[in-house]
C-alpha cells in the first residue's frame, strides 16, 4: 500500500496554486487535510503526478461573517468549525453536524473545502451545504465562479469542479431569527460514515415585519430536508418538505412528511444495509429530527 | 535441627504472586523502543510485494514478467515454480483426525488460484513502493473457473471440486455421541431449537504479519525476524520445507503487535520471503499492508449450526443435538489444520451442564475463499452461543429465570473430577460460585427492575448471561499425537550473573499479554530477589530453550510452572555454593532480599553478589572438587489431564433501538476462574481485550464475500472492528480453583473474554427484543438483521 511516485509542490499564494493547476490540469491533485486523498493514493486508486499542497496558502482558512452570508474558507479544519463561535451563532447546522465527522484526529486535519470537493455521498458537509443552499466559490486562472450547492454535487465523488479549479471558500446563508436547524445520522460506530443522515432547515412563523403582526403563527416555511448516505449525492426530499410547508410542526405534519418520503427517496443499499432497511431508517430519522426540533422550539 | 517445611513459591515472604505489578517491558514500549519485526532493517535488504489473484478460482494461463523485471529498482520477479523449486508444499492435516484430507499448498499459487487474494507472483525491489510499481507491469492471464462459495452446497454432486484429486470438497467429518439422544428427545417435555449463523471474521492485529528473512549462504543459515507467536514451530517448518538444518534456522521475535492466533499459522508469504532470501542471498522483507491482511491473514469462524435442546418440564437439561457445518476456505491450514475449531465446537456444546445424552455432527468443507483456521478462543464462542441461546429460549418457554435454569443444570462445584458427555474430564470448575458472584456483581434483581421500568417507557434493554468452560494449556494430546511438530512443553533457563542478578530465558513468549511479567514475578519470588533484578529473554530460538511458545492460553500454566522449577533448581544451586563457602549445609540456608540467610533465624549471611563473585572468580576458596553450577534449565509438559479446563460466566446489558436496529452496549461483566491468578491486572486486561473481540464478533465484524467469491469489505473503512467508543465498561472478577497438577496452580486466561461474550450479547439483544417478538440468531447482529427479526422491514 504505497503510493506511486509523484511530485510535490507547496505554493505560497493562491496565484501560484492556480498557475500550477492551469499547468498540470487533471494530472494535478490539490492536497489539504489529505484525509481521503492519502489513503486513496496509497491504495493506488488515485495516482496524481503532482500534489499541490495548499496548506500554506494565506487567506484560504477561517470563518467570517460577510453580510448575510457566513464565509468558510476551504482550508478551515473540521475542528475549527466545531468550536467556532461564529459558526455556532450564524450556522448552527454546521455546529451540530461537526461532531459527527469521523474522529478527533481526522477533524484536526480534514478541511471543509476538502470534504465538499471529495463529495462522498455519505459525508456531512455536502449535505449541510445542500440543505442550507450554500454557494461554492471556485477560482482558476480564467477567473472565479460561484456554483449553488444544488448544482455542485454530480455523483459519487463527482462535482462541478473543473481540473484547473480550486474551491476557495463556501458561503452559507447566516441564520436568521425563526430559523430551525436539525441534524442527526445513524452509524454503527461513532465516527463512521452515516448509514443514513439528515440535515434540516426550516423557518417557523412569519418572516420579517410580518412577525409582529402574526406572533402566534407557528407555520413552517423554507423547509429543506437534506438526506445523505441514500443516493449518489446528498438529496433534498422535496415532497416531504412540501408536506411540512405551511403547517405547524406537530405529530400530524411529521407523519405526513414521513409518508411523503417514499416519493422522494429510493435509497441505495450499502455493504451492510439493504435499500429496504435504509428506506425504513430515513423515515425513522426524519421523525426523530423533526420531533427533536419541535421539542427544541417549544422549549 | 529445625524441621521447617519447604515453602512453596506461593507462600514465600515478599511474594509477587497475585500482585498487580506493572509490566517491566512497558517503559521500553512506551518510550518507542519496541523491537517489532516491522522495524527491522538490515544492510542490503530488499522488499517483496505480491501480485494476488483477482479471482476466487481460476487457472493461471500465463505470466509475462518481462516489463516488471525491467522496472526501476527491481531485483527479481518470481513465479510459483521458482519458489516451489526450493520450498516444499505442505498439507494441513493431522493424523489423529481420522479421514481428514487437504491438498498440497504451495507458497505461491501453482497453476490454479483458489481464492481471491492468493499470492501468485513475487516482485522484489529496492523499496516496497518500487516493488508495487512493478506489480502493475505484470501481465497475468487467467482463465476463470466456477467458484464454490456456499458451504451448504459444497458437497452437492454438481458442485465443482476445488481440489479434484481429493474426490470431494469435504476436509473432515466427525461425530460425538453419548447416551441415547433419540430417546431423550422423544421423551423430553420441551424441545427448543434454532439455526445459528456465525460470519467469517479475522484478527486485525495492530501490527500486520511481517518477516525479514536473512539467509547467509556461507553457513547455510537462515535468520527470520518473524512476527510469529510460535517461533519454534516456524523454525521447524522453515527447516523442513526449505531443506535447511534445523539448528541453522533461527527465528527471532522480540515484540509483536498482537497475534490472537493469526500468527501461528503457515502462510505462503512468509515461506516465499524466506525462499527469496535463499535465492537472492540477501535479506528480504515482507510486511503485509492492511489490504493484504484482509485477503491473506487466516479468517475465522464461519459456521452454520443447527441445534436443539431437550429438557424436562422442571427444567432439567437432557441433552443437546448439534449439527455444525463450517466452511474453511481453499485449504486446511498448516500445520494445525482448519478442523480444530469445528472439533472443539462439537465437544463443547453443553459443556457446563450435566447432560447425559449428546450428539454433535461436524462437517468441515472447502470453499474458494481465504483460508480459515484457529483464532482466539477457537470454537468456544460458537459452542457457547449455541449452548446458551438455547438455554435462554428454554427458560422463556418454561417460565423460569435464565439464572435459575442454569443453576439447576450446572455441573455442581463439588462434583469434580467430572467427565462430560463429550468425553472431557474437568479437574475442577466453579460454575455455581461463578454464577453467584456474577449475580452479586451485576445487582441482578435491581437490573431486572430497571429493565421492566424502562420497557414501560418504550426503552428496550436486555440482560444476557453466558457460561463457558474453556480448554486451555493443552498437552501433547492436542497436536503432538497427530504428528505435528508443535511442542506442548516449554523450557526455561536461568543463570546467576556475577552481580547476583539473574538472566532468565524462556520459550513462552510475549505477545503483549504479559508473559515476561509473570515469569519474572514467579522467578523473583522463588529466588527471593526483586523483579527488577531479573532480565527476561524471550522470542529467540537461538537463545532460549525449545518449547511451544504462545498458543492456547499456555503462558501462565505451562510457562509459569517451568519457571518455578527452573528457579527452584537455581536456588538449590545457589544454596549449594553458599553452603560450600560458609561450610554449612544448604538445607540450613534460605534466600531473601538478594541475600543468603539462615533458614532458622533469618540471620543475614552473604549476598547473592558475593555468591556470584566467589563462584565465578574465587572458586579456589571453595572445597576441592566442588564445581558451582549457576546456570540451570528445566522443561515442563502439562501433567495429569490433557487440558486445564477453566470456566466462567459473562453478563451483558444492552439497549436496542428497536426502530433502527442499533445496539448500545451498556455494561459487560465477566467472572472467570483461571485457577491461581498470578497478576490480577494482567488477567483483567486479557479478559477485557477478549471481550472487545467478542463484541466485534457479536455486533460488527464480518468478512463479506460476493457470490463469486470476492471479498467486498477488505479494508478498515469497510470492515468494522469495535473502537473504544463502542466498548462499555467491562468489569472482571475472579474465582480461584487452582490446578492440583502443578505447583503454580495457574490455568489459561487469554481467551476467556472471547469465549462467551458474543453469547452474552446475543442473549441480551434477544432479551431486549423478545417483548416485540424479535429473535436474532446470526452474528454479527447488524441493524439489518435486528430490523428484519422485528419485522420492521
Amino acid at each position: 500500500m504505497k503510493s506511486p511516485q509523484f511530485d510535490y509542490v507547496r505554493p505560497g499564494s493562491l496565484d501560484q496554486v492556480l498557475d500550477l493547476l492551469a499547468e498540470h490540469g487533471d494530472e494535478a491533485q490539490v492536497i489539504a487535510g489529505g484525509q481521503s486523498l492519502v489513503p486513496t493514493m496509497n491504495m493506488r486508486l488515485a495516482a496524481p503526478s503532482v500534489l499541490v499542497d495548499v496548506n500554506h496558502v494565506p487567506g484560504l482558512a477561517g470563518v467570517e461573517l460577510c453580510g448575510k452570508w457566513l464565509r468558510i474558507g476551504a482550508l478551515t479544519r473540521h475542528a475549527e468549525i466545531a468550536c467556532s463561535p461564529e459558526v455556532a451563532r450564524h450556522a448552527p447546522l454546521l455546529a451540530r453536524a461537526a461532531p459527527y465527522i469521523a474522529h478527533e484526529a481526522i477533524r484536526n486535519r480534514g478541511t471543509f473545502g476538502g470534504s465538499v470537493a471529495t463529495a462522498d455521498p455519505a459525508s456531512e458537509w455536502p449535505a449541510c451545504c445542500l440543505t442550507l443552499g450554500a454557494r461554492i466559490h471556485l477560482a482558476s486562472r480564467k477567473g472565479t465562479r460561484t456554483i449553488p450547492a444544488e448544482d455542485f454535487f454530480e455523483g459519487v465523488y463527482q462535482t462541478a469542479i473543473e481540473p484547473h479549479e480550486l474551491i476557495t471558500h463556501v458561503e452559507v446563508p447566516a441564520a436568521a431569527d425563526g430559523m430551525l436547524y436539525g441534524f442527526d445520522e445513524l452509524a454503527r460506530r461513532k465516527g463512521d460514515y452515516a448509514i443514513v443522515g439528515l440535515a434540516v432547515q426550516a423557518r417557523i412563523g412569519a418572516k420579517g415585519p410580518m412577525k409582529l403582526l402574526r406572533r402566534n403563527d407557528q407555520r413552517l416555511s423554507e423547509v429543506r430536508l437534506g438526506f445523505f448516505g441514500v443516493a449518489e449525492t446528498p438529496v433534498l426530499a422535496q415532497q416531504a418538505a412540501a408536506a411540512l410547508e405551511g403547517r405547524p410542526l406537530d405529530a400530524e405534519s411529521i407523519q405526513a412528511a414521513q409518508s411523503a418520503l417514499a416519493d422522494d427517496l429510493q435509497p441505495l443499499s450499502d455493504l451492510y444495509t439493504s435499500a429496504e432497511a435504509k428506506t425504513h431508517m430515513t423515515r425513522v430519522l426524519l421523525g426523530r429530527v423533526l420531533h427533536a426540533l419541535s421539542g427544541d422550539h417549544s422549549a | 535441627m529445625s524441621e521447617k517445611p519447604h515453602l512453596s513459591v506461593l507462600d514465600r515472604p515478599n511474594s509477587y504472586i497475585g500482585r498487580s505489578v506493572p509490566r517491566p517491558n512497558a517503559r521500553r514500549l512506551l518510550a518507542g523502543r519496541g523491537q517489532y519485526p516491522s522495524n527491522v532493517s538490515l544492510p542490503r535488504m530488499v522488499h517483496v510485494a505480491f501480485a494476488r489473484s483477482p479471482f476466487a478460482h481460476a487457472r493461471i494461463v500465463g505470466v509475462d514478467t518481462e516489463a516488471a523485471r525491467q522496472a526501476p529498482g527491481v531485483v527479481g520477479v518470481f513465479v510459483g515454480e521458482d519458489i516451489a523449486k526450493i520450498c516444499q508444499p505442505w498439507v494441513g492435516t493431522l493424523e489423529h483426525f481420522a479421514g481428514m484430507k487437504s491438498a498440497p499448498q504451495y507458497p505461491l499459487a501453482h497453476n490454479v488460484v483458489r481464492w481471491q487474494g492468493e499470492p501468485v507472483v513475487a516482485v522484489v525491489a529496492q523499496t516496497r513502493a518500487l516493488a508495487e510499481d512493478a506489480l502493475e507491469l505484470l501481465l497475468i492471464d487467467y482463465e476463470e473457473l466456477p467458484a464454490v462459495t456456499d458451504p451448504e452446497t459444497a458437497l452437492d454432486p454438481d458442485t465443482p471440486l476445488i481440489h479434484p484429486e481429493l474426490g470431494d470438497n469435504l476436509v473432515f467429518g466427525s461425530k460425538v455421541e453419548a447416551g441415547d439422544i433419540e430417546r431423550a428427545f422423544a421423551e423430553a417435555d420441551l424441545v427448543v431449537e434454532d439455526e445459528f449463523h456465525f460470519g467469517r471474521h479475522t484478527g486485525v492485529t495492530l501490527e500486520p504479519r511481517v518477516v525479514v528473512a536473512d539467509y547467509d549462504p556461507s553457513e547455510e543459515r537462515l535468520t527470520a525476524y518473524h512476527g510469529t507467536q510460535t517461533p519454534y514451530q516456524m523454525q521447524d517448518v522453515y527447516a523442513r520445507h526449505l531443506g535447511l538444518a534445523e539448528e541453522n534456522v533461527r527465528v527471532v521475535v522480540k515484540d509483536i503487535g498482537g497475534a490472537f492466533g493469526i500468527k501461528l499459522h503457515v502462510h505462503g508469504e512468509e515461506m516465499t520471503t524466506c525462499a527469496l532470501s535463499m535465492l537472492l542471498k540477501r535479506p528480504v522483507k515482507w510486511s503485509a499492508d492492511r489490504l493484504e491482511s484482509f485477503v491473506s491473514d487466516i479468517h475465522a469462524r464461519d459456521h452454520r449450526v443447527r441445534a436443539r435442546l431437550a429438557l424436562t418440564k422442571d427444567g432439567r437439561i437432557l441433552g443437546y443435538d448439534v449439527d455444525d457445518l463450517t466452511g474453511v476456505g481453499a485449504y486446511s491450514v498448516y500445520p494445525r489444520t482448519s478442523a480444530v475449531e469445528g472439533n472443539q465446537v462439537i465437544k463443547l456444546v453443553g459443556a457446563p451442564y450435566t447432560q447425559q445424552h449428546y450428539r454433535a455432527v461436524l462437517k468441515v468443507v472447502l470453499q474458494n475463499k481465504n483460508v480459515m483456521s484457529q483464532y482466539r478462543a477457537v470454537g468456544h464462542p460458537i459452542a457457547f452461543t449455541v449452548t446458551e441461546a438455547l438455554v435462554d429460549k428454554a427458560a422463556a418457554e418454561l417460565g423460569l429465570d435464565p439464572m435459575e435454569l442454569r443453576a439447576r443444570n450446572y455441573v455442581p462445584d463439588d462434583a469434580y473430577p467430572y467427565k462430560s458427555a463429550s468425553g472431557f474430564t474437568y479437574e475442577g470448575l466453579s460454575l455455581q460460585r461463578s454464577l453467584e458472584k456474577l449475580k452479586e456483581m451485576i445487582g441482578y434483581p435491581e437490573l431486572r427492575e430497571e429493565q421492566r421500568g424502562l420497557r414501560d417507557k418504550g426503552v428496550y434493554r436486555g440482560i444476557g448471561i453466558a457460561t463457558f468452560v474453556e480448554i486451555t494449556a493443552p498437552g501433547p494430546a492436542f497436536y503432538g499425537v497427530g504428528g505435528a511438530r508443535i511442542s506442548s512443553q516449554d523450557g526455561c533457563s536461568m543463570k546467576l550473573e556475577p552481580s547476583g542478578k539473574v538472566q532468565l530465558a524462556i520459550s513462552v513468549n510475549e505477545l503483549g499479554q504479559g508473559t515476561e511479567t509473570i515469569v519474572a514475578q514467579i522467578a523473583a519470588t522463588e529466588l527471593g530477589i526483586a523483579m527488577e533484578d531479573i532480565r527476561v529473554v524471550t522470542g529467540d530460538t537461538g537463545a532460549t530453550p525449545y518449547g511451544g511458545a504462545a498458543w492456547a492460553s499456555r503462558g501462565a500454566a505451562i510457562g509459569g510452572e517451568v519457571t518455578v522449577r527452573a528457579a527452584r533448581a537455581l536456588r538449590d544451586s545457589i544454596l549449594e555454593v553458599a553452603g560450600a563457602s560458609l561450610q554449612t549445609s544448604p538445607s540450613e540456608l534460605d534466600l531473601r532480599d538478594s541475600l543468603v540467610v539462615s533458614r532458622e533465624d533469618g540471620e543475614e549471611l552473604i549476598s547473592l553478589a558475593e555468591v556470584g563473585r566467589i563462584a565465578y572468580f574465587r572458586s579456589d576458596t571453595l572445597p576441592p572438587g566442588f564445581q558451582p553450577q549457576l546456570s540451570v534449565v528445566r522443561h515442563y509438559s502439562p501433567q495429569g489431564l490433557p487440558f486445564a479446563f477453566t470456566n466462567g460466566v459473562h453478563a451483558s446489558y444492552v439497549e436496542v433501538d428497536v426502530d433502527t436496529g442499533l445496539v448500545r452496549l451498556l455494561n459487560h461483566w465477566v467472572v472467570e476462574d483461571c485457577g491461581r491468578v498470578l497478576n490480577p491486572k494482567l488477567v483483567d486486561e486479557q479478559a477485557r481485550g477478549g471481550v472487545a473481540q467478542g463484541i466485534g464478533m457479536a455486533l460488527f465484524e464480518e468478512c463479506l464475500y460476493s457470490a463469486d467469491g470476492q471479498l467486498t469489505n477488505g479494508s478498515l473503512a469497510d470492515y468494522l472492528v469495535p473502537l473504544s467508543s463502542e466498548l462499555p465498561d467491562i468489569e472482571v472478577a475472579h474465582i480461584e480453583t487452582p490446578s492440583q497438577y502443578s505447583e503454580i496452580g495457574a490455568k489459561g486466561a487469554g481467551e476467556a473474554g472471547t469465549a462467551a461474550s458474543p453469547a452474552a450479547i446475543m442473549n441480551a439483544v434477544n432479551d431486549a427484543i423478545a417483548p416485540l417478538g424479535g429473535r436474532v440468531t446470526a452474528m454479527p447482529m447488524t441493524p439489518e438483521r435486528i430490523l428484519r427479526s422485528l419485522k420492521r422491514i
